[in-house]
């Protein structure tokens, strides 16, 4: 028998600017194990991205999923959500800040290799492009069919999304990978193949995964959207990923 | 979709939320990725009282059928409501001559 524990519970971890907000964070017990940041997508800090932060602790990841939308509160998190949307939506800056300190946590803990992968979802996808491009200390990235990496449309840019990530790419930094459904609308396949044409150029690092009878979200068994074979085998890419780039320090730690 | 667009009208009226009864002044309505609906994008509105902060809410999230239905539905009771009360007015005023 394999014994298998975890921890999972709402924490306080310090955002931008020193601000203190809530985060949900799930781990195994022992270690040591690598840490990863998750982003939540633009509904909020729901139940399917504690779900996903449990899912990568079962995979051997402490996982924090800080609350974007904390400084929104106090309220339940879909009305703290309504309240962001209607405002526009977060800063890029304020998110770089909050995942800054999510890893600073992290790094915090005596159980944590010291290697640390962000991930995010939907607008969280592109979250995590813009932050792997503008951060020091991620050691990898995962972007799920984030949108608007690439803006067309200038117009589409302003105080709290003042650039467009994709010229931000040769800032990137660390190790990318990206899934995305061919049947997505934001991104589509041209945007897809035009952001990975730019990382090509730039020689940077990246693994692109695009799935035939999948769209937007289609890891979300939540939603209509959801395709579970393509699921399953994107969940694989990014635990192989992950640890192919987090568990070094494990190994050499071991050694 | 995560847009962030959200089209705002401007209301006079109340709404029932879970602390009661509470004035409201504007419907934020968006469609994009629900909260609660098990859709991937729904239409939303979010009846909330500006003037008093915004910060309570009711809620509705609707697939995009189901929304044109609501609004073919208020259309047909205002228009349908006009007319009877139209009548009742008429009445009234035949009984006061």
């Amino acid at each position: 028998m394999t014994y298998e524990s975890m921890l999972a519970e709402t924490i306080a971890f310090r955002g931008h600017r020193g601000d203190l907000g809530e985060a949900y964070y799930a781990r195994p017990l022992g270690g040591p194990w690598p840490g990863v940041v998750l982003i939540h997508h633009m509904p909020g800090w729901d139940e399917w991205i504690k779900e996903a932060t449990r899912k990568l602790a079962h995979h051997g990841f402490a996982t924090i999923a800080p609350h974007l939308y904390f400084r929104e509160g106090p309220g339940s998190p879909d009305d703290v959500g309504a309240r962001v949307r209607a405002a526009g939506g977060v800063a890029d800056e304020q998110v770089f800040g909050d995942v800054a300190g999510a890893m600073e946590f992290l790094r915090a803990q005596p159980y944590v290799n010291g290697k640390v992968g962000v991930i995010g979802f939907c607008s969280g996808g592109r979250h995590t492009y813009l932050a792997a491009c503008s951060l020091d200390g991620i050691d990898a990235a995962v972007d799920c069919w984030g949108g608007n990496v690439i803006v067309d449309d200038p117009k589409q840019l302003n105080a709290k999304r003042p650039v467009a990530p994709i010229d931000l790419t040769a800032k990137l930094r660390c190790p990318l990978l990206g899934l995305f459904g061919n049947d997505d609308e934001n991104p589509n396949r041209d945007q897809v193949n035009r952001t990975e044409a730019v990382l090509k150029k730039l020689g940077k690092t990246y693994e692109f995964h695009r799935y035939d009878g999948a769209g937007h979200a289609f890891f979300n068994a939540a939603r209509p959207a959801y395709r579970p074979e393509q699921a399953l085998d994107g969940w694989d890419k990014v635990f192989a990923f992950f640890h192919k780039h987090l568990t070094a320090a494990t190994a050499a730690r071991a050694a | 979709m995560c847009s962030y667009i959200v089209e705002k009208a401007k209301l006079l009226g109340s709404a029932k939320g879970p602390n009661g009864w509470m004035r409201i002044d504007t419907a934020n309505v968006y469609y994009d990725h629900p909260f609660h609906a098990p859709l991937d994008h729904a239409l939303g509105i979010d009846f909330i009282c500006e003037a008093d902060g915004g910060r309570d809410r009711v809620a509705v999230e609707l697939s995009a059928a189901s929304a044109r239905e609501l609004v073919a539905a208020i259309l047909a009771a205002l228009s349908n409501g006009e007319i009877e009360h139209g009548k009742a007015a008429h009445h009234a005023v035949q009984a006061a001559e």
